[in-house]
């Protein structure tokens, strides 16, 4: 369910590296509970972006605000393009360490937790298993499973279809919706798949040189009528086409 | 000349900025005592990963360098017509300067260089940021625990250095030259006094702490080699750790023995 009231606000952030200036003033706007998708062309800052809001990179300028629980560290979690999972730890130990670290859960009620989580994501039979012992797309819901036992109110996504063929990119796209759904938290989704962007998501922004160029919903973006976005979303509709023909082939 | 000093400079600034880092890279690592939780299980990981796995290696190079003691020391001392004090020469030595030493250098190429490597690697495959994200502090998570195993597994391999470093002295004192074994393990006994042991021991806490502190400062930096970055950042943080790890313990050797001689 979808609440109007923002769950973060930026303003006005900067972030450079050395002369290098990748955010020249990003103001974004996130709803409580919904499905906000970062685009962009490739070092456009919206990786820089996520880790800004994630706390990794401290902005030069600017606000970030994140309203009622959702400031809590344990309350927003990220999810990494190449998962970040502890590859010298199991499954169960992966997704256990965050209770293990930041609550005073007992071990019976970790454990608990921690296979309902794998449960969620169908991976209770691979909790004795190292993320190297996985594939793909179960080391990607591993990470999910690890950013969501803590309950967190909004969830940071890195490119998560980075790397993967276009049906494993629904995959997580429907992924993302789904669990969204059932643990109702707010998803801010960095990504470079404008079709899978423009169909899952509640919201988009686009962001071009360093700037927050667009926000608004799929539907505004399609009829926008402006050069860049236009760009963006042909290449969509190009994609998309593109994707229905092979499969009917 | 100006071009000079102003490089003489930048140079110092980088130490004394790199010194501060470090000391509170340290400073942090054990105020997190009192905020990580479960530490015995990360203490008893990191126990094993410095002190089990490095007994092998510590016990070999001891009895080579008891073994080696004993022969030289032996032909030395008979030339002076005191072979009798063969056990005094070996004890000694190896409880005031070669046990803390060579057990140190030996921890550091086994357990410090793997762990410069496996935190260096925790830094590029993002890890050390996941726990950020959760909300751990690494340095709790990851330091904290290595540094509090080094304080008891340095001493007790530094001992085992000692104990097994007389019993190869006294093979090729007494087993193969031949000299009364009584003579050489009553000698052994009463020449080391509280004293030696004491410095034994503090030397051997110092190593520990320097030595693991700047294996695990060189990992956890990885990311700021200047230069390099991935599999080559982590390979020239593995190097540096144990370089800077050796150099600085035969610094603080040298340090400790002018304080207490």
């Amino acid at each position: 369910m979808i609440d109007p009231a923002p769950i973060l606000t930026v303003k006005g952030l900067r972030k450079g590296f050395g002369d290098h200036v990748v955010l020249a003033g990003v103001d974004l706007t996130v709803p409580r509970g919904g499905i906000v998708c970062i685009l962009g062309r490739s070092g456009a800052g919206k990786s820089v972006l996520l880790k800004c809001l994630a706390g990794l990179l401290k902005p030069d300028a600017g606000e970030i605000r994140l309203e009622s629980g959702a400031g809590n560290d344990l309350r927003c979690s990220y999810l990494f393009q190449a998962n970040a999972l502890f590859d010298s730890l199991s499954a169960f130990e992966n997704v256990a360490l965050p209770l293990e670290q930041t609550t005073r859960l007992r071990p019976s009620e970790i454990k608990r937790e921690v296979m309902a989580a794998l449960k969620n994501l169908g991976l209770e039979k691979f909790a004795d298993h190292f993320p190297a012992q996985l594939s793909g797309g179960m080391q990607k819901r591993l990470g999910l499973a690890r950013a969501l036992v803590t309950r967190p109110a909004m969830v940071l996504f890195d490119e998560p279809t980075a790397g993967l063929d276009p049906l494993a990119r629904n995959g997580v796209f429907s992924m993302i919706r789904q669990y969204r759904e059932a643990f109702d938290f707010t998803a801010v989704v960095v990504t470079h798949d404008v079709p899978q962007a423009l169909s899952a998501s509640d919201r988009v922004a686009l962001l071009q040189e360093g700037r927050t160029y667009f926000q608004g919903t799929p539907a505004e973006f399609m009829a926008a009528d402006d050069s860049i976005l236009r760009s963006f979303a042909d290449n969509a509709e190009t994609t998309t086409t593109n994707l229905t023909t092979n499969g009917r082939e | 000349m100006t071009g000079l000093l102003q490089t003489l400079g930048r140079k110092s600034l980088t130490v004394v900025a790199g010194l501060g880092d470090f000391a509170s890279f340290v400073l942090h690592a054990f105020v997190a005592v009192s905020r990580t939780r479960h530490l015995r299980k990360g203490v008893a990981r990191a126990i094993h990963q410095q002190g089990v796995r490095c007994l092998l290696v510590v016990t070999v190079v001891a009895l080579f360098a008891g073994l080696v003691l004993g022969l030289q020391g032996y032909y030395v001392l008979a030339r002076f017509g005191s072979a009798g004090l063969l056990g005094t020469f070996v004890s000694l030595t190896l409880t005031r300067e070669l046990a803390p030493v060579l057990a140190t250098l030996m921890i550091v190429g086994q357990a410090g260089s793997a762990l410069a490597a496996e935190i260096g690697i925790y830094r590029y495959s993002e890890q050390i940021d996941a726990l950020t994200t959760m909300a751990i502090d690494p340095l709790g998570y990851l330091i904290t625990p290595q540094l509090l195993a080094s304080l008891l597994v340095f001493p007790i391999l530094t001992t085992a250095f000692v104990l097994v470093g007389t019993f190869g002295g006294y093979l090729s004192g007494s087993c193969l030259l031949g000299l009364d074994s009584g003579v050489y393990w009553s000698t052994a006994h009463t020449a080391v006094q509280f004293v030696d042991v004491r410095e034994c021991l503090l030397k051997a806490l110092v190593f520990g702490i320097v030595t693991i502190a700047i294996c695990c400062h060189s990992g956890f930096t990885a990311h700021r080699r200047t230069g390099a970055s991935g599999s080559r950042a982590v390979s020239i943080s593995t190097t540096r750790a144990v370089v800077l790890s050796s150099i600085a313990t035969l610094a603080a050797d040298y340090m400790i023995t002018s304080f207490l001689v």
